[in-house]
């Protein structure tokens, strides 16, 4: 065999006789087979090793690091989960507390939680490559490794695969998950628990049966085209609708409407019509709206642009340009003439006050809101095509709307929404190729992603986008297969209903919107479970005639509802003798009679051992204290055996309350009862009560 | 010969360069149109957040004259520790002498100092400081659990929602931003105040007693939330600084 010219000389150098050709042949081979150890040692893993080794030696408790330091490929096997993580090779400082100060990655001690390395791993929570040993394989999303380290922001979504419920430490998971279930998203997409439930909305998005009745073709044309410009606080989400398609929308609402049971007296459309013109009138109709504490609820924007009041009911800047006088004074009358499930309160008001409150709600107009809103009788075309576009838009997901299904999964179920594979996702152009990046994108701008989409457009802040993609990401295949050891599951809906009179008397006036009782029900107001073992009858009564505020510092309060004698009777009874606590036995302790010295033992611990002062008022000129309720009446609302239960563990009665637990001796608490219990409040206003 | 060698200087360049993951900064900076003297903080100093989260309100810094007039046109480059985002990391300042930035805290939880830095005439770089406050999930814990049980009396800032308690109480407590006292009590004075009450540390009784209301981790996460808040700083671990 013979080689063209340079590479003839070189073959005759190396390979000419038998033992140099053996003796190049051995070495090349050597070489070759050095890659595999070299490859090794100049691992990422290893140099990492090698640094953690330099780090740690200039340490002065570098014996005990030294100790605890294992070299090579480290490794947490969790069969159950799945999980193999060889993170701590490289991150060999996580369990080190000693090291809380170093900033350098991989070397910084992982920070305090709640759970241990050995049982959970590190992908479980960060997600990203357990298996991987280099460094770009492990955190990034390469060709054969697709899962992408959680960034921080995300982080908090790892905690809700396995925690239903919500979280004091997470903050952020718990703004999604109220979001996801307060926007509505669950109306079209059905999201499901590990557990099989599926996640219901909390909005209430409203009955469209009766539209007709309580607003205008120009308003639904106007809401349609933009939701914000009538409430900038309403969940309905912006569908971008052309002026046609809301133009015929709304024709088939309106035409698609049925009369509603509304009550219309004529007196107190008079008397609106009177007060919505006359500065005077609508003054005095304003302290009624003010005495009514329909603020406690709705909120309106003042002059400054704020939006002043709560966020329960819808708010009520521009209710004048929106609702039809007849419609409105029904409402104010009794709102479950017109839609019976609302959780507006049945007031109990005369006509001339549901004309006053009508008035004055009526004033409360935009007039640019219509100004430009001009639309024809429909034909019946247009109307046909609103019917088509009610149902590609998926309108009666949320809404009730005459001869239109409610859809069956409208949009894509995201049970398993936080384990996509990115590779099965449409990107839009700009969104990083990331299963996070893409759910929010999603949620900020769903319409980029295509033409002919139909998710609207909603209004979400950056910090409810982050808090939703962390509630969507914990949706994910991991959380559905746990070894049932570690889940938490969320505590079961309550659908507590009180029974007989008492309790369609509750439905009417809709106590669950503030109150919660038995896991059911608001908690803008007291947990009322245990109302009965707590207060006085004569209190009971006395508080439904004329609530007054318990609490000096609170602006949301119970609401008058001009209740009937027979009625209150009807309340009180059922409250004392059904929801009582079988920790406490109301009438095991005397109201009064308790003996001078022991009422003054229990001042003195009152106001030096336990410092109960410094959230308490019983001595108006003296004392200050604005967290817990005022109690110079104390002894004339609570029973003596509340007082005596709560002052040995108020949480066991009322969890979450703010009041700690003070480990006081059944003397001690006592004392405290009787001192409290002396407090009836002065005579003068106990006389004026009767 | 000498084209295969000349193929081979190729070949090697064309590899090192497509597998150099060295990515240059493409961010241009825009061009200052004024200077001014001085740079003053205007609002967004001190603010906490989760780690990796968006500061809840953004930083606002501003460009004076020797006079102390706001200056319009103002380069302001604002730099931080590795992590941190900043949306953006340069501007001009605006027609009231302001550059505002939104920040996004970095994945590590502790303090953040920012540099907010502007030229003067005589090309000198004027700084100013600004800190920020990363939470980890035990600060953020003890966060929401002062929000709950201490905010009402340890926090002197009233709202109508909320109002506090501190202005009604004869001994006042100590809000947890103050370093100068709190600093100098151990975790294990903190622990005991918190658990037992004001008399365990001979101090007023109005503080009343947490232990047997929040388990231990909850007060060690109050805890660390207190250190990580306190000002000045608590001189223990977690603080990142600005990189040169």
């Amino acid at each position: 065999m013979k080689l063209p010219g340079p590479l003839e000389k070189l073959r005759q150098k190396f390979f000419g006789n038998t033992i140099t050709a053996f003796g190049w042949t051995s070495l090349i081979l050597l070489i070759l087979l050095s890659v595999a150890p070299a490859k090794n040692f100049f691992a990422d893993w290893h140099r990492y090793q090698r640094g953690y080794e330099r780090l740690i030696s200039k340490r002065s408790d570098a014996v005990t690091l030294r100790r605890h330091f294992e070299p090579g490929i480290q490794q947490i096997w969790l069969p159950e989960m799945g999980v193999v993580d060889r993170c701590s090779t490289c991150h060999s400082a996580l369990k080190e507390p000693t090291l809380a100060d170093v900033a350098i990655q991989p070397y910084r001690p992982h920070p305090p939680i709640p759970h241990k390395l050995e049982e959970f791993g590190c992908v479980v929570c960060h997600r990203g490559q357990g298996t991987a040993t280099s460094v770009e394989d492990a955190h990034k999303s390469t060709l054969a490794w697709e899962e992408p380290l959680l960034p921080a922001k995300y982080l908090e979504s790892s905690c809700g695969q396995c925690h239903q419920q919500d979280l004091k430490g997470t903050p952020q998971l718990n703004l999604g998950r109220k979001t996801l279930r307060a926007y509505g998203c669950v109306h079209c997409h059905t999201v499901k628990q590990p557990d099989g439930t599926v996640i219901a909305g909390t909005d209430d998005p409203p009955s469209l049966a009766h539209i007709a009745d309580k607003t205008t073709r120009e308003w639904v044309y106007a809401w349609l085209k933009d939701p914000q410009a009538y409430s900038t606080t309403t969940t309905m989400p912006n569908f971008k609708l052309s002026d046609e398609d809301a133009r015929d929308v709304s024709a088939f609402l309106i035409s698609s409407s049925t009369p509603a049971a509304l009550k219309v007296v004529q007196a107190s459309l008079d008397e609106a019509k009177k007060v919505k013109d006359d500065a005077g009138l609508l003054t005095k109709a304003s302290s009624l709206y003010g005495e009514s504490f329909c603020a406690s609820c709705h909120a309106v924007q003042n002059a400054a642009g704020n939006l002043v009041g709560g966020n329960i009911g819808p708010e009520l800047t521009k209710i004048g340009s929106k609702a039809k006088p007849e419609w409105l004074q029904s409402w104010v009358r009794n709102p479950h003439d017109y839609d019976p499930p609302t959780g507006m309160p049945h007031y109990r008001f005369s006509d001339q006050e549901v004309g006053d409150l009508t008035g004055f709600l009526l004033a409360k107009a935009d007039a640019d809101l219509l100004a430009n809103v001009h639309l024809d009788a429909p034909t019946g075309e247009q109307v046909a095509h609103g019917r088509r576009l009610v149902n590609d838009y998926g309108c009666a997901s949320c809404h009730v709307i005459n001869g239109v299904k409610k859809p069956e999964n409208f949009a894509p179920e995201l049970t398993k929404i936080g384990s996509k594979p990115s590779t099965q996702l449409a990107f839009a152009p700009g969104v990083p190729h990331t299963l996070y990046d893409y759910i929010g994108a999603k949620i900020k701008q769903p319409r980029a992603f295509g033409t002919g989409l139909k998710m609207p457009q909603y209004t979400f802040t950056p910090v409810q986008v982050d808090g939703l993609v962390n509630a969507l990401l914990a949706h994910n295949e991991r959380a559905l297969t746990l070894p049932v050891s570690k889940t938490v599951p969320a505590p079961a809906a309550s659908h507590y209903e009180p029974a007989g009179k008492a309790g369609q008397l509750m439905n009417d006036l809709n106590c669950f919107s503030c109150h919660a009782i038995n896991g059911r029900g608001g908690d803008m107001a007291p947990d009322l479970t245990w109302e009965g073992s707590s207060v006085q009858r004569d209190w009971l009564v006395q508080f439904f005639r004329n609530p007054n505020t318990l609490r000096p510092a609170l602006i949301r309060r119970m609401p008058k509802f001009n209740l009937t004698d027979a009625d209150i009777n009807t309340l009180t009874d059922y409250i004392l003798a059904v929801y009582q606590s079988p920790k406490v036995d109301r009438d095991s302790m005397p109201l009064a009679g308790y003996p001078a010295i022991q009422v003054e033992q229990g001042k003195q611990l009152y106001y030096s051992k336990y410092g109960c002062q410094s959230c308490h008022i019983i001595d108006t000129k003296l004392d200050k204290g604005y967290i817990g309720p005022t109690l110079t009446h104390v002894g004339s609302r609570l029973t003596a055996a509340w007082i005596y239960n709560w002052m040995k563990d108020p949480s066991s009665l009322r969890p979450g309350t703010q009041e700690p637990k003070r480990n006081m001796s059944d003397d001690d608490a006592r004392a405290l009862t009787a001192f409290l219990m002396s407090q009836k409040g002065s005579e003068k206003q106990e006389a004026k009560k009767r | 010969m000498k084209r295969t060698a000349c193929i081979l200087i190729v070949l090697a360049a064309a590899f090192s360069v497509g597998c150099s993951r060295s990515s240059t900064s493409t961010t241009s900076m825009p061009k200052a149109t004024a200077y001014g003297a001085a740079i003053v903080e205007s609002s967004g100093g001190k603010q906490t957040a989760e780690v990796g989260t968006p500061l809840a309100q953004p930083v606002v810094v501003q460009v004076n004259d020797e006079q102390g007039s706001a200056v319009t046109g103002a380069l302001v480059v604002l730099r931080g520790p590795n992590g941190i985002y900043l949306d953006p990391a340069a501007g001009l300042t605006d027609s009231s002498g302001q550059f505002t930035s939104n920040i996004s805290m970095g994945t590590i939880p502790g303090r953040y100092q920012l540099v907010a830095s502007t030229t003067t005439k005589m090309s000198k770089a004027v700084d100013l400081k600004i800190e920020e406050i990363a939470l980890g999930y035990q600060e953020t814990l003890g966060s929401q659990l002062n929000d709950q049980y201490c905010a009402r009396c340890h926090n002197q800032e009233s709202s109508a929602e909320r109002v506090s308690n501190y202005d009604n109480l004869e001994v006042k407590p100590h809000p947890f931003t103050e370093g100068d006292t709190l600093n100098k009590m151990s975790d294990a004075d903190l622990m005991a105040i918190i658990s037992h009450g004001g008399p365990a540390l001979n101090k007023s009784p109005l503080m009343a007693p947490y232990g047997y209301t929040l388990s231990k981790s909850e007060m060690q996460a109050l805890i660390a939330y207190i250190r990580m808040v306190s000002d000045p700083p608590y001189g223990a671990p977690g603080i990142v600084y600005a990189q040169k």
